[in-house]
């Protein structure tokens, strides 16, 4: 187990620049996810830990050591991919084996790892199976078999579960998880998909254009975004993001819609945000036009307009009005979040 | 579409007559269809096979039709110095040859592989000794060879001195017999190399990823990812390769036509000079006749190398 600290580091892959300056800090034994959209730039950040991808600029370290110039099987990580790379022409048993009998280790030892390996991920019955004979979620217990044989430093993934379907996602982020906590062994997880970095992290790292958004606990993100691209990204459904300015009696929308501002709220706001489910059912509240009911069962989500401002809530209760009728909504105060317009920073509030 | 269109209109019932059933037949369709092929392959391939099996056990020879003579041209090969010198050679021929295209071969390809300035120029030179016709190549081999204007014997001796006196290649039996290999060698490494590339490009990067990772060396990934992952590729490869090496004919031909003294005749240029030049079309007919149970253990070699691997299947093995 080891701490990660990525200082400045940049990439570039001839002219084309695609990390600028990425800092992040990763405790020993924490659970990281990197979060972003397709094209940000994860999958190279990672790549570059592995020592798949030379660096740049900037300074890498794997605990005490700086790995910049390390090859990547002296770094002590292991890696998951995306496709799982199991080799095909191997049985499960002598792929989670490979790099013990690229090693030398004996035989029993080898027997041994890959026994416990096996059971933790309930693998036994498949051990002499190849990796053609195995259904999607196997094939990605396997490919983190071969990961725990390892007993690495830091565990990488990437996008490990974007090839299963969703039922068996939530399975595996689960089970990815748990054995997170059960080995606590430092892991680096890439995902595009928030849902499963708010579930899985212990710290996300927002990335967007090979920039880090904003480090931080998923709840602190999802309380306190830093910017407007975080707020966007995070919470699903999205936060609302109203334009316009500090008006008579609150926040004038472009729309026209005037929306209730906490006392403290600075002048230069120019963007408003609210996320859905902190939008309530008042009769004292704003009149606003039902355009949308989608009943989800546990929730109902409704886009209302206020005026020209359509705006996405979600109540517990159950919402009977039809599109075309008038409900009464109330963001919750002290849960507006404030931005600047041209920045797109966080107004403290 | 709606059922309501579907219900009011009604398929004319058609009087089908007794062709239009035969046409609907799927046995007769089948056979009709296959028809034209395999008239094509009976006239075109086992025709000729045929017939030349047939010359093989008869004592024909130019201008006079033979009678069957049964075994007698076999008996007679059997004790034929000649002919056990060209299966010899045939076989150390398309061995040695087979080796140097193949390790030569897959050496390029690796080469190739790898990210290099100007690759798709590279690749397509490589394919240039396969592209120029077989005996212009032979030619320009026959020029390399000679005795008095060889490039190579003018390098060797004349500007770098290591050698003092010009080589004779086709003077003598060993080196002329080298001398076609190295030819032959020459002309079949594109096919292997141009074959195993192709293989080498359906391996997914990211397993040398993942081998990397797991600690392995550049020889540990050739060993345990490149190598079996290519082994289903080459051995098709290697198999065609044998037969079109053990089969060859125009380079000997025309660099030597088996000299000197018979000492490079392969079985395919021997049964031609038999049979043709020599008028002993029977004979010839055997010679040839007689390369059929080598190429058979070939195509069996193939048939057991290429037995698609477990690995290779999706079905359940339990
Ligand atoms: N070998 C390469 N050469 C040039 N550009 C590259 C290379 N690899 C990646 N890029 C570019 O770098 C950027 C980041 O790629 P990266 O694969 O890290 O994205 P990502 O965040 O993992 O996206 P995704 O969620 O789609 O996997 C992209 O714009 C991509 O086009
Ligand atoms: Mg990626």
């Amino acid at each position: 187990m080891a701490t990660v600290e990525i200082r400045n580091v940049r990439k570039a892959f001839g002219p084309v620049q695609v990390l600028h300056g990425v800092n992040v800090d990763i405790a020993d034994g924490e659970f990281v996810v990197l979060v972003g959209p397709s094209g940000c730039g994860k999958s190279t950040l990672l790549r570059m830990l592995a020592g798949l991808e030379n660096i740049t600029s900037g300074e890498i370290a794997i605990g005490p050591r700086v790995v910049n110039n390390v090859p990547p099987k002296d770094r002590d990580i292991a890696m998951v991919f995306q496709n799982y790379a199991l080799y095909p022409h191997m049985t499960v048993f002598d792929n989670m084996a490979f790099s013990m009998k690229l090693a030398k280790a004996p035989k029993e030892v080898m027997e041994q790892e890959v026994g416990r390996a096996a059971k933790i991920l309930g693998l036994e019955a498949l051990l002499q199976r190849y990796p053609r004979q195995l259904s999607g979620g196997q094939r990605q217990r396997v490919a983190m078999g071969r990961a725990i044989v390892r007993n690495p430093q830091v565990f990488l993934f990437d996008e490990p579960l974007s090839n299963l379907d969703a039922k068996l996602r939530v399975q595996m982020r689960a089970e990815i998880k748990e054995l997170h906590q059960r080995l606590r062994v430092t892991t680096v997880y890439v995902t595009h998909d928030q849902i499963e970095a708010m579930t899985m992290a212990d710290k996300i790292v927002v990335m967007n254009g090979g920039h880090v958004e904003q480090v931080g606990p998923p709840l602190e993100l999802y309380d306190r975004p830093a910017n407007l691209f975080v707020a966007g990204f995070i919470g699903s459904p999205a936060m609302n993001l109203v334009k316009g300015g500090p008006g008579e009696g609150g926040f004038q929308a472009e729309g026209g819609a005037v929306l209730p501002l906490p006392q403290s709220a600075r002048g230069e706001a120019g963007i408003y945000g609210i996320r859905p489910e902190h939008i309530q059912l008042r009769e004292d509240g704003i009149p606003a036009t039902v355009v949308l009911v989608e009943p989800t069962g546990s929730e109902t989500q409704v886009v209302a307009r206020i005026g020209e401002t359509p705006l996405t809530c979600a109540f517990r209760e159950r919402v009977t009005a039809r599109p075309g009728e008038t409900i009464h909504i109330m963001p919750e105060m002290g849960l507006v979040h404030l931005f600047e317009s041209g920045s797109g920073r966080r107004l403290a509030a | 579409m709606s059922a309501t269109t579907a219900s009011a209109w009604t398929k004319p019932q058609q009087q089908a007559n007794w062709l239009v059933r035969l046409f609907d037949w799927k046995p007769f369709l089948a056979f009709a269809c296959l028809l034209p092929a395999a008239g094509l392959l009976l006239v075109f391939l086992t025709y000729p096979l045929g017939l030349g099996i047939w010359l093989a056990f008869t004592d024909t020879t130019i201008g006079r039709s033979g009678y069957w003579v049964g075994i007698e041209n076999f008996q007679y090969l059997l004790e034929d110095p000649l002919w056990w010198n060209a299966v010899f050679y045939s076989v150390f021929y398309t061995g040695i040859a087979t080796i140097g295209k193949f390790a030569l071969g897959l050496w390029l390809a690796l080469l190739l592989n790898n990210h290099l300035p100007f690759k798709s120029l590279l690749r397509a030179i490589i394919l240039l000794p396969w592209i120029v016709p077989t005996v212009l190549s032979a030619i320009a081999f026959w020029w390399i060879y000679d005795p008095q204007f060889s490039i190579i014997s003018f390098l060797l001796v004349d500007k770098l001195g290591i050698l003092d006196n010009y080589i004779d290649f086709l003077g003598s039996a060993w080196p002329a017999r080298f001398s076609l290999i190295a030819a032959n060698i020459w002309r079949g490494i594109p096919f292997v190399a141009i074959s195993l590339l192709a293989g080498l490009q359906t391996i997914s990067p990211s397993l040398y990823e993942a081998a990397l990772l797991d600690g392995s060396t550049g020889w540990q990934r050739f060993r345990y990812i490149t190598f079996p992952m290519l082994m289903p590729i080459l051995a098709i490869v290697m198999t065609f390769s044998i037969i079109f090496t053990f089969t060859d004919f125009q380079l000997v031909y025309a660099i030597t036509r088996g000299g000197p003294v018979n000492s490079t005749h392969l079985l395919a240029t021997l049964a031609f000079q038999r049979g043709i030049p020599g008028g002993q079309l029977g004979e010839g007919a055997a010679i040839a006749v007689s390369m059929i149970p080598f190429l058979v253990f070939a195509t069996l070699f193939s048939y057991f190398g290429l037995a698609r691997r477990k690995w290779q299947q999706g079905e359940g093995n339990d």
